[in-house]
């Protein structure tokens, strides 16, 4: 019975070792981390949700300016570094090494300005007196819920700063293969998505009267 | 099978355990199958650690007075039990060992997808544990396995937030096996392993794997959250900020729920590749079975409500969530038919790892009913925070899958360490166990249907005997154990060698060398033929 099953390849239909979607390892282990990942902020969005709506008076402390316009800001500056890692995710497919390597970098400094202005965002409300137990507006798990989501996002976006920097050193020098930067990619656009939630969620429905 | 096998037995010259010797060519190692025996080594340890607490608990309970420790102690007693042997034992257990020696073996595979992000996660396991450990060392936590606020957050003086963080890095442990399993599934079968040949070990291994990746970043996330309202007054939890106590109980439930087919789906994996050797059938219902693992890890997500009947959830939420645990039980009953039919016209024979197959269905079926009694609301108020509640998943959680481990082990013994295991001894211990385990537990069923609340260190006279009853088997039990921690390790050195498939089964696996070298096979082999095509005959005149 065991020999019958060893024949030379080829003599059997292959129906194994067949990527799905043509996926590589790497990159269906990034699309299964993402998966995982999602679930890690969605715990989170719920636990905020939840709060909010039992709670009775959620503080509203977003002025449309500058809190609301400087949080558009740092929205568009993740949407265009989500176009610029397209863009360089291409030129790595076309060998372009050189556009690409720039492209990354451009999606960094957008990185790193969203960083920036956010860092900024936070010390405004910590001078306010915004804590992670208290806060002058009211409801406490204001402060809580706000650091925790938001702190939580940056530190992926902050990663993801230093992942690009890693992929983008690396790829003159052929270390790379180009669906390395694609993964990056989808890291990147990972971050950039879940923010999208992050901003209409914890701003949008901030905003004050 | 009765008699010793007949093949010849062929020196395997090289195989993974002599490939390289020394203790550096062990814990650098990055082959499947060394990584699962060092996960082996490290489960096993924390299994008997586990089992210590366990012996303090019984012992305390087999006298109606509080008189051998303080409730304290006996509150860090349960706690550490329960910690140790669900998240450093259970969750880990036929995965991280059988699961990784076997997943890449049995499609054909030279090793795991990820193979450093493996030996990664075993490493991530040990910190974790050893961080656990360390908080148990220091002073325990009392707050009990499922760590409920506001007492874990606002009113407990233990370890909490030491043991939180291990359990978080244990966490991403499973994460990291998850992950490896599934890309390994997907993109390394061998040719002609089509998803419809694979046999159901590998399909439930896919349905565990799914569910370690979408709950366990909840209960990461969720126990961060504990500790950082112990250290840093988060609030989230504490209705004193604003924060809401229940809220803990939905994300906890959220993964502990499907938690439990994180250790049962793999347990269902195991039996139905030994039922099949063991019957010399074809499973009836392959795509039932394989189907109903599918179906198992998603409905495992729509029901963690039923853990809130009395915690303060709305009652039309609690009905809901009575009718989808009532739901779950369609699939794990398909599979429990199945086997059932398989077993019905085959040539069963009787060898230790089928015994420990039919003590897994016996007991599973036991807890999966009573599961449905939990299930119900109006029962569940009479018998919540009971014993009914603790017979209830310890029947699942030792009688299913750490029955289905043993028999997993015994199975795959031969082809791990190339010998055979004593079968007189074995078949003894599996009875002792069976034993051991039914005197322990069913008693539990009663003092719960009669009142006895879990987590007390003293109860009312009339409740002795049956404790007495209980600690008794624990004693048998624990001998249970210890048997084979003996003869296992004996039969490494002295046992009978075992030949490359010394059950006649079809699976991959089996057509390699026992043990297998390290690239597990020489010729990569194609697969022509669903899984378990038997033909009813015992392996001797194969
Ligand atoms: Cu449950």
């Amino acid at each position: 019975m065991a020999d019958s099953r060893v024949l030379p390849l080829g003599e059997a239909e292959w129906g194994g070792g067949v990527s799905p979607y043509a996926v590589g390892h790497k990159k269906l282990g990034m699309w299964l981390f993402l998966l995982s990942d999602s679930l890690t902020f969605s715990a989170l969005l719920i636990a905020y949700s939840y709060v909010r709506i039992a709670s009775d008076q959620w503080p509203l402390p977003f002025h449309l300016w500058p809190s609301i316009a400087m949080a558009t800001v740092m929205t568009f500056l993740l949407l265009s570094s989500s176009l610029t890692m397209a863009f360089g995710v291409a030129a790595a497919k076309r060998g372009d090494t050189r556009s690409a390597v720039r492209f990354i970098v451009l999606t960094i400094l957008c990185g790193v300005g969203f960083v920036v202005l956010h860092a900024n965002e936070w010390m405004t409300l910590i001078d306010e007196g915004v804590r992670l137990w208290s806060n002058p507006m009211g409801t406490p798990l204001f402060g809580a819920t706000f650091f925790t989501l938001t702190g939580l996002h940056m530190a992926h976006v902050a990663s993801g700063v230093i992942y690009l920097a890693v992929i983008a050193a690396g790829l003159p020098g052929n270390r790379f293969h180009h669906e390395d930067v694609e993964i990056s990619g989808l890291y990147w656009h990972f971050v950039d998505l879940v923010w999208m939630f992050i901003f209409p969620l914890v701003y949008l429905l901030s905003v004050a009267p | 099978m009765s008699t010793v096998p007949v093949e010849p037995v062929v020196e395997a010259p090289r195989n993974y355990l002599n490939a390289s010797y020394g203790v550096k060519s062990w814990l650098l190692t990055t082959d499947h199958k060394r990584i699962a025996l060092l996960y082996l080594v490290t489960i096993t340890i924390l299994f008997f650690l586990g089992g210590a607490f366990a012996v303090m608990i019984r012992l305390e309970l087999a006298t109606p007075q509080g008189d051998l420790m303080t409730p304290d102690t006996y509150n860090k007693m349960f706690t550490l039990h329960g910690i140790i042997m669900v998240f450093f034992f259970l969750v880990p257990s036929i995965p991280a060992t059988l699961g990784n020696f076997l997943v890449p073996m049995m499609i054909g595979a030279r090793d795991m997808a990820f193979p450093r992000i493996n030996l990664l996660s075993w490493y991530v396991l040990t910190i974790g544990a050893v961080i656990s450990i360390s908080a148990a060392v220091m002073g325990g936590v009392d707050t009990g396995w499922t760590f409920y606020t506001p007492y874990s957050t606002t009113y407990s003086n233990t370890y909490v937030t030491l043991m939180a963080v291990g359990i978080f890095i244990a966490g991403f442990s499973s994460i990291l096996t998850g992950l490896n399993f599934i890309v390994t599934i997907h993109t390394m079968r061998a040719p002609g392993l089509t998803w419809f040949r694979m046999p159901l070990f590998i399909w439930s291994h896919y349905a565990t794997a799914i569910i370690i990746m979408l709950g366990t970043p909840v209960i990461a996330i969720t126990l961060l959250l504990v500790g950082a309202e112990r250290t840093l007054k988060l609030g989230i939890f504490d209705p004193a900020l604003g924060g809401d106590p229940i809220l803990f109980q939905h994300l906890f439930w959220f993964y502990s729920h499907p938690a439990v087919y994180i250790m049962v789906l793999p347990a269902m994996g195991v039996v139905s590749e030994l039922i099949t050797c063991f019957s010399r059938k074809r499973i009836f219902g392959y795509s039932f079975v394989a189907l109903s693992s599918v179906a198992i890890a998603i409905l495992s997500f729509l029901v963690w409500g039923h853990h809130l009947f009395v915690s303060g959830q709305s009652v039309y939420a609690g009905m809901i969530f009575s009718l989808l645990s009532f739901m779950v039980a369609v699939p794990s009953a398909i599979k429990v038919f199945n086997w059932t039919a398989t077993l019905y016209r085959g040539s069963i024979s009787y060898d230790t790892p089928m015994l420990y197959a039919f003590g897994f269905i016996g007991l599973f079926t036991i807890g999966g009913l009573t599961g449905l009694f939990v299930a119900t609301m109006a029962i569940d108020l009479h018998v919540h925070d009971t014993y009914f509640i603790i017979a209830h998943f310890h029947y699942i959680m030792v009688g299913g899958t750490v029955m289905a481990y043993m028999g997993g082990l015994h199975y795959w013994w031969p082809k791990m360490t190339g010998r055979m295991y004593p079968e007189g001894w074995a078949k003894f211990s599996a009875l002792v166990l069976f034993v051991g385990f039914n005197l322990t537990f069913f008693p539990q069923f009663i003092l719960g249907y009669l009142g006895m609340p879990r987590r007390y260190y003293a109860y009312p006279e009339e409740f002795q005997v049956l404790n007495v009853m209980s600690s008794a088997g624990a004693t048998i039990l624990g001998v249970g154990y210890l048997i084979p921690l003996v003869y296992l390790f004996w039969s490494m050195r002295y046992g009978e060698r075992a030949s490359s498939n010394p059950w006649g089964a079809t699976s991959l696996e089996w057509q390699t060398p026992s043990p297998p070298p390290t690239e597990n096979f020489t010729v990569t082999p194609v697969v022509t033929e669903e899984a378990y095509t038997y033909s009813h005959e015992a392996p001797e005149h194969v």
